[in-house]
């Protein structure tokens, strides 16, 4: 009779334990699901940023020199492979640098789809903003539950890999002048 | 012959493009032109006569690192006033792909245009990105001049068409002759290098990592280190027992730049590429210092394939610290070397070089008139 309670108890005990371990495992799933679906949205708003600083150089609204310093920053960002965090940061700094010439609204002001692009370009960097925040946030509670002892003792994650943060300077607005270095402050790196 | 240059880079950051412009500028006013030069620099800021400045030069990241350039409708305002009152008989733009004022000047003036173009670039694929933007104001130019084989390569293959190759310039003389810094060269020897401490593609690891491995066996070899970078992080690189014998002058001023070189026993060029001519070489050459320097293309052709200095396997540390042994062994060698060099480095002079870019200047102007403003 004992042993037949034992056995009952082991019994609920491992299907309590088993129920738990797939809500975990679940839970796990989910995150990375989150996470996957974060990073396409952060990887749709910079190519949409790159594709739309290009279409600002192209546009013949800015000086050529203007234009071929955002069409190269823009086309490093969008070919990067390995150092692409750096190439978007390098994007961030051109279009701080362009957008924080003296009057430069002011100039463009009543040139033909002028406010549009501009418009534009800023809402995509801001989508840019937002995407990465959400996604570094998703990649952070990914962390944090992989490393449950749980987690970790069972191998919950299974062959997923462990996402990685995404860190870009990417805020437009102008930093201050670091003086005379030749080096832009760096605000994330 | 009325001259007007544009230097895209700002003026009061030392550079290859910058020196250049400087050297030409110069070298043309002796030869009894009349030049003016445009280029990034504050309006306050201590400038030589014959320079307007464009307004204070913005950082951004440009090809790989951080430029200092000037651009955006401020600057094309300033380029096309200066063209306007400079009426010149040619206008002379340096590095004009590169997105700062030479390009502006490009896109603003009309007539005969002539355009050098100093670096290597391997990263084509931003001429690419920009190549309508571009193509518009480099068809303007009616004469190219490549400082470098390199130079030229690049060119032929991103933007087509040809171009002379004028080596870069400088003024021997200034070098020829100089007191060595106190306690140099000294009787153990001494090493030398010149140039970013910071910046990998100059190699000082390499020659770090030599220095290391000749030091035990020489006692009184020092190395003399002239550069900005940090010097922690230099100093980490050297075991402890031989960082007193590691001299670090930090950026120093033309005139201690020479004393420098005339300080050395043996000048070591280890860079790792990206060097389209080697000015750094040239210098050392002006100043009659014997030479080891990495087996680079732009080397090589500097130094006469090893007739004008020694050769070593790039990035080697081993192999430079051999040719740096066998020359601290050879004085008599090491003196042949430096009077090659110093043969070698005339044709770099720039009363030499001058003289073939206003023959590039009488080529372009009777076909295209005088400089106007588009």
């Amino acid at each position: 009779m004992a042993l037949l309670i034992a056995i009952i108890i082991v019994v609920v005990m491992l299907a309590v334990l088993g129920v738990y371990t797939s809500w975990r495992a679940g839970r796990l799933d989910r995150l990375h699901a989150r996470v996957d679906g974060a990073r396409f949205a952060l990887d749709a708003a910079l190519l949409r940023r790159s594709s739309t600083a290009l279409e600002l150089a192209a546009s013949g609204l800015l000086d050529p020199a203007t234009s071929v310093l955002l069409a190269g920053a823009a086309h490093d960002a969008r070919s990067a492979q390995d150092t692409r965090e750096l190439a978007e940061s390098d994007l961030t700094r051109a279009l701080r640098a362009v957008f924080s010439q003296p009057d430069f609204r002011a100039l463009l002001a009543g040139k033909d789809g002028a406010e549009e692009l501009l418009g534009e370009l800023e809402s995509a960097a801001h989508q840019v903003f937002l995407a990465r925040k959400f996604y570094n946030d998703a990649v952070a509670a990914t962390h944090v539950a992989r490393h449950r002892p749980l987690a970790r003792v069972l191998r919950l994650a299974g062959n997923a890999p462990n996402p990685e943060f995404f860190e870009i300077d990417d805020s437009l607005a102008p930093a201050n002048e670091a003086g005379p270095s030749t080096d832009l402050p760096h605000l994330t790196r | 012959m009325r001259v007007g240059i544009v230097c895209p880079y700002a003026w009061e950051v030392p550079g290859g493009v910058r020196e250049h412009v400087s050297g030409l500028a110069e070298a043309l006013i002796e030869l009894g032109h009349e030049v003016s030069v445009i280029a990034p620099a504050d309006e306050d800021a201590d400038l030589p006569p014959y320079v307007v400045p464009a307004g204070r030069a913005v950082p951004v990241p440009y090809n790989g690192s951080v430029a200092r350039l000037a651009f955006g409708f401020v600057s094309a305002a300033r380029v096309r006033r200066w063209l306007k009152d400079g009426d010149f008989d040619v206008l002379h733009v340096h590095e004009p792909a590169a997105p700062s004022l030479s390009l502006l000047a490009c896109w603003a003036a009309e007539g005969p245009i002539v355009a050098t173009m100093h670096a290597a670039m391997p990263r084509s694929r931003v001429l690419h990105a920009a190549q309508p933007i571009l193509a518009s104001a480099l068809e303007k130019i009616t004469g190219r001049i490549a400082v470098a084989e390199a130079a030229r390569s690049t060119l032929v293959e991103h933007l087509g068409g040809d171009a002379v190759l004028i080596p870069n310039g400088l003024h021997v003389r200034r070098f020829e002759k100089a007191e060595p810094l106190p306690g140099f060269p000294g009787d153990g020897g001494t090493l030398g290098f010149l140039g970013r401490m910071d910046e990998p593609r100059k190699g000082l690891d390499v020659l770090l990592a030599a220095f290391s491995q000749l030091a035990p066996e020489r006692p009184g070899l020092r190395l003399l280190i002239a550069g900005r970078g940090d010097a922690a992080e230099v100093m980490a690189q050297v075991p402890a027992p031989y960082r007193d014998r590691v001299v670090l002058l930090g950026q120093v001023s033309d005139a201690d730049r020479v004393r420098m070189l005339h300080s050395v026993d043996v000048f070591c060029a280890p860079n790792t590429g990206g060097e389209s001519f080697g000015y750094v070489l040239v210098e050392a050459m002006a100043a009659g210092a014997p030479i080891v320097a990495s087996d680079i293309d732009a080397f090589r052709r500097v130094l006469r394939g090893g007739a004008a200095g020694e050769l070593f396997r790039v990035g080697s540390p081993a192999d430079l610290a051999a040719a740096v042994g066998r020359l601290l062994d050879d004085p008599a060698h090491r003196a042949s070397l430096a009077a090659a060099a110093s043969a070698a480095v005339r044709e770099f002079d720039w009363s030499v070089v001058a003289r073939d870019v206003v023959r590039v200047y009488e080529a372009v102007v009777p076909a295209a008139g005088r400089v106007a403003v588009a």
